[in-house]
């Protein structure tokens, strides 16, 4: 069953020039272009992309905290941008959503125990106050934490405890998405491994849809089903996981699995000969046609005429005038 | 992770874990936290604590350990009249440590009724003024927009006049208004309300650019998807954190409001003579400087400078004390 859907959706942020006048056009930043893309209930879509590529808009804009410039977001069907105000607030409370910065997004003057009571608060303020601190402490013990702990401050805890309160944090409510921008960027590696895997034991367990941002290929392939890559705000390529990774159709998917760092050294030389080089373009100018094709190693000029649309190709979908044909080396 | 020391050290993380496993009681915290520290290790900031301290338990206690009772006119004699300090009068043989006024009064007993008025209008108009200035400034710096610019526009429109000036005039728009016979019982009031109209404005700036600071801050953002309301947003995830240059202003407030008091009792606007602060024994006291009584004036004068230096110093201590960049 389909829980959420994009339907060709674009998000612009209107930038004004340094010292234009106020009645010059602002620049449009195209944060998001044109993306179609579907989460079934109880899936985990694991979506990549370098910084700037819009991974985060995108989640804003699922979460409906930022408008779609055009297009749709459709939750269970319903068009995000029509919903009556009772209905946006069971939404906001059926999707949540895990930050970068653990420490950084717990309030440091709030014990942790409140914290995670304060989506109840605001959602369930019937409940009472020993209920309220019951569930906190359920859901405390769900993610790993002593419920003893619940009168701690923020900063007594680690960063892998901080962000396991993020997701307490996220789950008291019972959501039925959890949006998790790069959960576990800022942690230390060593418990990375242990976030993800909690992560992806709390979704299955729950049956929750969960949307995993990453910029780093090798986070993200354990916990999803499917994997979407981003490049300044178009979708390169769908599909899942496995084969997406085992034989990506999509030069930039390659890219970004050859930049998966390899324990051994001489395979690791080989590999990163197909590296790509250079930034990412403006979002406030993107190239024509296709937007990978000043970095792209296979890029002809026919791929500047016009932005390609998805297709499959063997079992993934990419956005490539001339895909990888053969299944990747390794 | 902003102070690494607070870090538990956890290699086995999967295992529920606590950071350690007692905790101090709240007293024995503040004690040891960096704030007593560095109150312990700073010589001024525990004497002026001290002053202050015996002034408002003096202030506090007056009626039990002043030696006279210097508003009751039965209790005054007129021969006690003008007695210097440190000696015995004349005819009564009575002691006082600070002399006595023209009427007898003893001007110790005067200036410790006389600092319960001075700090209780300090104390409260400072309150008012934080209430106001706070309330005000998150607002300015949470809603920003129009409703920033009209309120930081009047504070800059009123602190363009000097802030006794903008005292006066609240208390001459106030006598105005309150009738004749309320006006000696309202004149506290007044005060209280005239200095914390005046002194709002520095809570409210203060205030406002914290609030922009925190606004942006990713638990405020969290906050909002969480959909708590603007209201608790501002007063439960914001306030907190904007307190503490609010509590160095509020020192450093008090004795300027202690001192406005004494001005404007001391212009003859403030305390009535039957209810007197500090300023206005002092202005009393002037009458008598240039006959030889310099007591009169001297100790309160003295009284006056002692607290409103002290709690400055605290103030300084205070705002060094936790702003970091200084320690």
């Amino acid at each position: 069953m389909t829980l959420l859907r994009l339907e060709d959706l674009s998000v612009t942020f209107p930038v004004a020039r340094r010292g234009a006048w106020p009645w010059e056009a602002p620049d449009l930043l195209r944060a998001v272009t044109d993306v179609s893309l579907e989460v079934a209930a109880g899936e985990t879509l694991g979506l990549v992309g370098e910084s700037g590529s819009g991974k985060s808009t995108l989640a804003r804009a699922v979460i409906g905290t930022i408008p779609a410039s055009s297009g749709r977001v459709l939750w269970e069907g319903q068009d995000l941008a029509a919903l009556s105000a009772g209905r946006r607030r069971r939404h906001r409370a059926e999707v949540q959503m895990v930050f970068q910065d653990p420490l950084a997004a717990l309030n440091p003057r709030m014990t942790v125990g409140r914290a995670i009571a304060e989506p109840l608060q605001t959602h369930e303020p019937d409940a009472s106050r020993d209920e309220r601190r019951r569930r906190v402490g359920e859901v405390m013990e769900k993610v790993g934490l002593s419920p003893k702990l619940m009168d701690r401050y923020p900063h007594e805890f680690s960063g892998g405890q901080c962000q396991r309160v993020g997701i307490a944090r996220a789950l008291v409510l019972n959501p039925r998405l959890i949006v998790a921008d790069e959960p576990v960027s800022a942690l230390d590696v060593s418990v990375q491994a242990q976030v993800v895997n909690l992560m992806k034991r709390l979704v299955k367990d729950m049956g929750i849809s969960l949307i995993f941002i990453a910029h780093d290929l090798s986070v993200v392939r354990n916990v999803s089903d499917r994997i979407a890559v981003m490049y300044l705000g178009r979708l390169m390529e769908v599909g899942p996981a496995r084969p997406l990774i085992a034989a990506p159709a999509h030069p930039y998917t390659r890219a970004l699995v050859e930049a998966v760092p390899v324990p051994d050294p001489a395979r690791g030389a080989v590999r990163a000969a197909g590296l790509v080089e250079g930034d990412i373009p403006s979002p406030l100018s993107p190239p024509s046609g296709c937007v990978f094709r000043t970095r792209c190693p296979r890029a002809r000029p026919d791929c500047a005429d016009a932005p390609p649309a998805l297709r499959p190709v063997r079992e993934t979908e990419a956005a490539c005038i001339h895909p990888i044909a053969e299944a990747a080396h390794a | 992770m902003t102070d690494p020391t607070h870090i538990p050290a956890d290699p086995h993380e999967e295992t529920p874990l606590a950071p350690s496993a007692h905790r101090p009681s709240r007293w024995r915290a503040v004690w040891d936290g960096d704030l007593a520290w560095s109150f312990r290790r700073s010589p001024v900031a525990l004497v002026a604590a001290l002053v202050v301290l015996v002034m408002v338990l003096g202030a506090a206690l007056a009626p039990l350990i002043a030696p006279y009772t210097p508003f009751d006119p039965a209790s005054l004699n007129l021969f006690n009249g003008i007695t210097p300090p440190f000696t015995a009068n004349e005819f009564t043989g009575d002691y006082f440590l600070f002399g006595t006024d023209d009427q007898g009064r003893d001007v110790l007993s005067t200036i410790l009724y006389g600092l319960r008025i001075s700090l209780f209008v300090g104390v409260m108009a400072v309150l008012f003024a934080m209430l106001l200035g706070i309330t005000l400034g998150l607002l300015a710096g949470y809603a920003g927009g129009w409703t920033d610019t009209v309120i930081m526009r009047v504070a800059d429109v009123q602190l363009t006049f000097p802030s006794i000036l903008v005292a006066l005039l609240i208390f001459g728009v106030a006598r105005g208004i309150v009738p004749i016979e309320h006006r000696a019982d309202m004149a506290i009031w007044v005060l209280i309300l005239a200095i914390g109209l005046s002194d709002w404005v520095q809570f409210a700036r203060v205030v406002r650019g914290a609030t922009l600071v925190q606004k942006d801050r990713e638990y405020v953002q969290a906050a909002r998807l969480i959909g708590r309301s603007n209201g608790a947003i501002m007063f439960r995830h914001i306030l907190p954190n904007v307190l503490s240059p609010v509590l160095v202003i509020a020192t450093i407030s008090l004795a300027l409001a202690i001192i406005a008091e004494a001005t404007l009792s001391f212009l003859g606007v403030g305390a009535p003579p039957t209810q007197p602060s500090l300023g206005t024994l002092i202005r009393i006291g002037q009458d008598f400087l240039f006959s030889g009584e310099w007591w009169i004036l001297f100790f309160p004068a003295m009284t006056l400078l002692a607290l409103a230096l002290s709690v400055n110093l605290l103030g300084d201590w205070l705002r060094d004390a936790l702003n970091p960049r200084l320690r």
